[in-house]
C-alpha cells in the first residue's frame, strides 16, 4: 500500500485537546519499533479516530477495523513518513481514505446538495413578523440571555458538556463529523476541507448548523433548570 | 452587495456568527454585523450563547479507549516490527 502524504497544513492545529509538539523525536521512536511511543499514539489518538470513523461507516466494529487499518499503515509506511504533514492530520487522511474505500456507507452530500439548505437555524417564531415596526428582529419575549458562566468541572460545566454531547451524537452524519473536528478536536477549517473534500463556504454551512442545534439544546436546558 | 448603511435584521445576523467568529465576512457585512451588535442586546446575548456552545463542545472528552481494542493494536505493532 502506498501512503497518501498529505500536503496541506504543515502545522499542528491548536485547539481544545490539541498541543503543538515536535515530533521528530516520536517518529524517530516509531522507527526504532518503540513500542511505548506507540502505544502512547494510540492512548492519544484512538478515541477520536474512530468518533470520526464512525460517522462513514455502518458500526462501531467496523470503525474499529478501519482505524485498525490506520495503525498499520502508519507502522508499514514510517520509514517513508516525511513529517511534512503533522501525524495527526496524516493518520486522520489515511483514515478517512481507507474508511471511504469500504464503500459501505458512501455519503453523497453534493456542495449543490449542502447549498440548497434555505431553512433558518433559529425558530422564525421568535422573530418579528412583516406586519411589525421591526420586521426581523427579537420579539421581546424570545429574546435570548446570556448563559450563565460555567466553568470547566463546575457541576454546571459538567451538565452542558452532557447535554452538548448528547446533541452531538445525534446530529446529521456531516455535521457531527465536521462540529467534532473542528469544535472538539481543535482543527482549523482548512484541515477540514482537505480532509473531508468540502469547500470552506459548505463545511462553514454545516459547522453553522451543527453548533445552532446545540446552543438551542444548551438554552433549553438552561431554561427548564431551576 | 448590501449597502454598508442599510440595518442589519436581527434573524440575518443569527445566520452569520459561524462565519463571523471565523473572519470569513466580508468587510461592508461585518460593518453591518458589529453596528448591530452595538445596539442589540439580544443578538450579543446570542453571540455570547454561542461562543459558550463552542466552549462547551471543546470540553467534551473522548470516550475510554476500549482496553480489548487497545491490546489489538499493540498486538499488531509487535507483529509488525
Amino acid at each position: 500500500m502506498t501512503l497518501p502524504i498529505p500536503s496541506t497544513a504543515d502545522r499542528i492545529a491548536s485547539g481544545p485537546m490539541t498541543e503543538t509538539v515536535d515530533e521528530t523525536d516520536l517518529i524517530t521512536a516509531l522507527r526504532n519499533g518503540d513500542e511505548a511511543a506507540f502505544a502512547g499514539l494510540v492512548d492519544r489518538y484512538t478515541p477520536s479516530l474512530v468518533r470520526v470513523a464512525r460517522g462513514y461507516v455502518p458500526s462501531h466494529q467496523i470503525a474499529e477495523e478501519v482505524v485498525q487499518e490506520t495503525w498499520i499503515a502508519l507502522v508499514k509506511g514510517i520509514d517513508r513518513f516525511e513529517g511534512r504533514s503533522a501525524l495527526r492530520t496524516w493518520l486522520f487522511t489515511v483514515m478517512i481514505n481507507i474508511a471511504k474505500a469500504r464503500g459501505l456507507r458512501e455519503r453523497r452530500d453534493t456542495d449543490a446538495a449542502i447549498a440548497a439548505f434555505t431553512g433558518g437555524t433559529v425558530d422564525p417564531a421568535r422573530f418579528r413578523t412583516a406586519e411589525d415596526p421591526y420586521p426581523g428582529h427579537w420579539r421581546p419575549d424570545e429574546m435570548p440571555s446570556p448563559f450563565p458562566d460555567s466553568p470547566e468541572g463546575s457541576l454546571l460545566g459538567n451538565e452542558l458538556t452532557e447535554v452538548a454531547r448528547r446533541e452531538l451524537e445525534r446530529l446529521p452524519e456531516r455535521q457531527r463529523v465536521v462540529v467534532t473536528m473542528r469544535d472538539m478536536l481543535g482543527f482549523d477549517s482548512g484541515e477540514v476541507c482537505a480532509l473531508l473534500g468540502v469547500s470552506a463556504a459548505n463545511q462553514r454551512v454545516l459547522l453553522h448548523r451543527g453548533r445552532a442545534a446545540i446552543r438551542q439544546v444548551l438554552e433549553d436546558y438552561l431554561k427548564d433548570a431551576p | 452587495m448590501r449597502d454598508v448603511r442599510e440595518e442589519m435584521d436581527c434573524n440575518e445576523l443569527v445566520e452569520l456568527v459561524t462565519a463571523y467568529l471565523d473572519g470569513s465576512l466580508d468587510l461592508d457585512t461585518r460593518v453591518r454585523f458589529d453596528m448591530h451588535l452595538l445596539t442589540c442586546e439580544g443578538c450579543e446575548s446570542y453571540l455570547q450563547q454561542f461562543r459558550e456552545t463552542v466552549r462547551t463542545v471543546g470540553m467534551i472528552r473522548d470516550d475510554e479507549l476500549d482496553p480489548a481494542f487497545r491490546r489489538r493494536l499493540l498486538d499488531a505493532f509487535r507483529d509488525f516490527r
